[in-house]
């Protein structure tokens, strides 16, 4: 559960002060899959930035499963980073000359779990994102694009997080795995009820969601719900 | 993250760019290598400095005489000049105590020597014969001055090794018989003395030994002694032993005031301390040298650890994001730099533990690798480690994950 009321974020630079976000207020049930769309410049970058705890809001409470998370020190946002939030990113972000489990696993070593026990959790979020087993202890950097954000897929899941943030996660990919890495998202909300947050400025890529948030100029413009969702697979 | 987990993720990374951990490896082998080297060059002759000292007798205590200044006068003597030591003071100091095992009084002067056709100017040396004891003095052939020889003022020699060589040739075989003629008096040679090494004008090697009495009465003309050794009966002992000494000749020569003596006492000891003070700096020295590529060693690697934070800005931001703390990425990145260093000691260890023994093997010169040696270059490449890898551990710690994540 995610509650943002009235989320400012100003920063400080050489020509002023720019405030990016001016009053965000919302609320994402567990297990909910979001869109943000909004065109660049829009803030919707900062959102996440906040969403993810990699930054905090100027003022505004955020409330991340009940706690207040919009005041914490660097340290505190990493351990909430750590339990909670798992991301996904546009350039997908992997260690290059490891192995696929040990990129998946790698969250898994800063919680303190015993290697065997991280490599088993590794195998079920790879298999639920959709990546073939014989893939599992080949170096990342010897994959193809979709391959690689599937990957990235189950690096986020593993540390069970209450949100997955994916920022622009089909911009590398071209049209048709990007379609494949959409789809793992819709599956991996209706089958293990994940919430997921996806940030985006296609209008396309948005509509997989269950409801869209319209973002511009640091504020929301529109809250729909989207009424025809794009399904990628039957199912 | 456990520990286990930090040394993987380091053997991971420092494996990653194999080419560049080994030469910045290299660099810190280089540095504790010479380290080692160096240190074991000097402590080595260090030691054989203290005990080709000690072979000159253990324990010992030179009494010679002092400046000879009457009272009111300026103008002094040189050292051991004055004639103010004699056989009763000597006598008077084997009979101290039982902190004296031994003692020996000398009477030395420098005088033509010449045998057959050949002559050279030595050290002739008045002795009794407890001198081989106390000097550890042996004998290779014949023997030395007994008591006899000196009760009875006989006119007899034992020549040094290198006296016997100027003498008769360096391949004469037995001198022992023949006669050498020193200050126009004619000796008969009864021993040679075992060469002991040394050079110079004090070389035990280069002198020739007559009975005491007979070197005060043909050769001085007096009485007098020109220093008396004294071995006393432990290490520990010198202190007391010295004090004792210096007391009983202060009352015996009726002087009250010890600063205007006309003695002066050596402790072996002090020598020994003296040079091996002085070798321990130029061991230092050494050292401090071989220090420096040590440093620059360090520098390699500080170097190293600042394109390789930079190098992997993206995945700082990446570990950042999935919740390593600040202290996680320092550790990570110092704990790397203490890997190339621990590895780079360990290397350079061994490496300088072969130099100085390829130094002692072909350049016949003692090094003695000690263990301190080894535990001071082994902390001081940790601390390197610490040093010049804190910097760049700190500024990945400290990059903010939105910037680095965005990083190209």
């Amino acid at each position: 559960m995610i509650e943002c009321d009235n989320i400012v974020k100003t920063y400080k630079t050489v020509a002023g002060e720019t405030t990016v976000l001016k009053g965000v207020s919302f609320t994402i049930k567990d297990g909910e899959f979001l869109a943000v769309m909004g065109p660049s410049g829009s803030g919707k970058s900062t959102l996440m930035h906040i969403l993810g705890c990699l930054d905090t809001p100027t003022s505004g409470v955020y409330l991340l499963d009940g706690r207040d998370v919009s005041k914490m020190s660097d340290d505190k946002l990493a351990d909430v980073r750590k339990d909670k939030i798992g991301f996904v990113f546009q350039a997908f972000n992997l260690l290059p000359r490891a192995t696929v489990l040990r990129n998946v696993a790698l969250p898994l070593v800063y919680e303190g779990i015993s290697r065997e026990e991280r490599e088993k959790r590794a195998r079920i979020e790879l298999k639920n994102a959709g990546l073939d087993e014989s893939h599992f202890y080949h170096l990342s950097n010897q994959l193809s694009g979709g391959q690689m954000q599937r990957v990235a897929i189950a690096r986020a899941l593993v540390n069970k997080p209450s949100l997955i943030l994916a920022d622009e996660p089909t911009g590398n990919l071209d049209t048709k795995t990007g379609e494949i890495v959409l789809d793992t998202f819709q599956k991996l909300n209706e089958k293990h009820k994940r919430t997921i947050v996806l940030i985006t400025h296609e209008r396309y890529v948005a509509e997989h969601a269950d409801r869209i948030i319209h973002i511009r100029d640091g504020i929301i413009v529109e809250d729909e719900r989207n009424l025809k969702k794009r399904l990628v697979s039957a199912g | 993250m456990k520990i286990s987990d930090l040394f993987k993720e380091t053997y991971f990374a420092l494996l990653s760019n194999k080419a560049r951990s080994g030469l910045t490896i290299l660099g810190i082998v280089i540095g504790i290598g010479s380290v080692i080297a160096m240190i074991a060059v000097g402590q080595g002759s260090t030691a054989s400095i203290k005990a080709s000292i000690e072979s000159l007798g253990s324990n010992l205590l030179m009494i010679s005489p002092s400046f000879q200044r009457g009272v009111g006068q300026q103008v002094s003597a040189g050292r051991g000049s004055a004639k103010t030591l004699t056989q009763e003071d000597a006598d008077a100091i084997m009979e101290q105590g039982e902190l004296i095992k031994a003692m020996a009084p000398e009477l030395s002067g420098r005088y033509q020597a010449g045998a057959k056709g050949t002559n050279t100017n030595t050290s002739v040396v008045g002795v009794t014969a407890a001198y081989p004891e106390v000097r550890n003095i042996q004998i290779e052939s014949g023997s030395f001055i007994s008591e006899q020889n000196t009760r009875s003022l006989s006119k007899v020699a034992v020549l040094g090794p290198l006296t016997r060589d100027d003498l008769f040739g360096e391949d004469a075989t037995d001198v022992v018989g023949k006669t050498v003629r020193i200050n126009k008096i004619d000796f008969k040679i009864i021993g040679i003395t075992q060469a002991k090494g040394g050079s110079g004008m004090n070389s035990q090697d280069d002198m020739i030994f007559i009975p005491l009495t007979t070197a005060q009465r043909f050769l001085a003309g007096s009485d007098y002694l020109s220093t008396i050794y004294v071995e006393v009966v432990d290490q520990d002992s010198m202190t007391a032993a010295q004090e004792q000494i210096n007391s009983l000749l202060l009352s015996r020569h009726n002087i009250s005031n010890p600063e205007l003596a006309d003695f002066s006492i050596m402790n072996q000891a002090d020598i020994v301390d003296s040079v091996s003070s002085i070798s321990d700096t130029l061991t230092m020295l050494l050292g401090a040298i071989a220090g420096i590529s040590l440093i620059v060693g360090g520098i390699g690697i500080m170097n190293m650890m600042l394109t390789t934070v930079t190098e992997r800005t993206r995945e700082i931001g990446l570990r950042k994001a999935i919740g390593a703390k600040k202290k996680d990425i320092s550790l990570q990145f110092l704990t790397e730099s203490v890997m190339l260093t621990f590895i780079g000691g360990i290397v350079g260890i061994i490496l300088g533990w072969a130099l100085s023994y390829a130094v002692s093997y072909f350049g016949n010169t003692a090094t003695e690798v000690t263990s301190w040696s080894v535990l001071l270059a082994f902390g001081v490449s940790a601390a390197i480690g610490i040093v010049f890898g804190y910097y760049p551990a700190r500024r990945a710690a400290g990059l903010n994950p939105i910037e680095a994540l965005r990083y190209e």
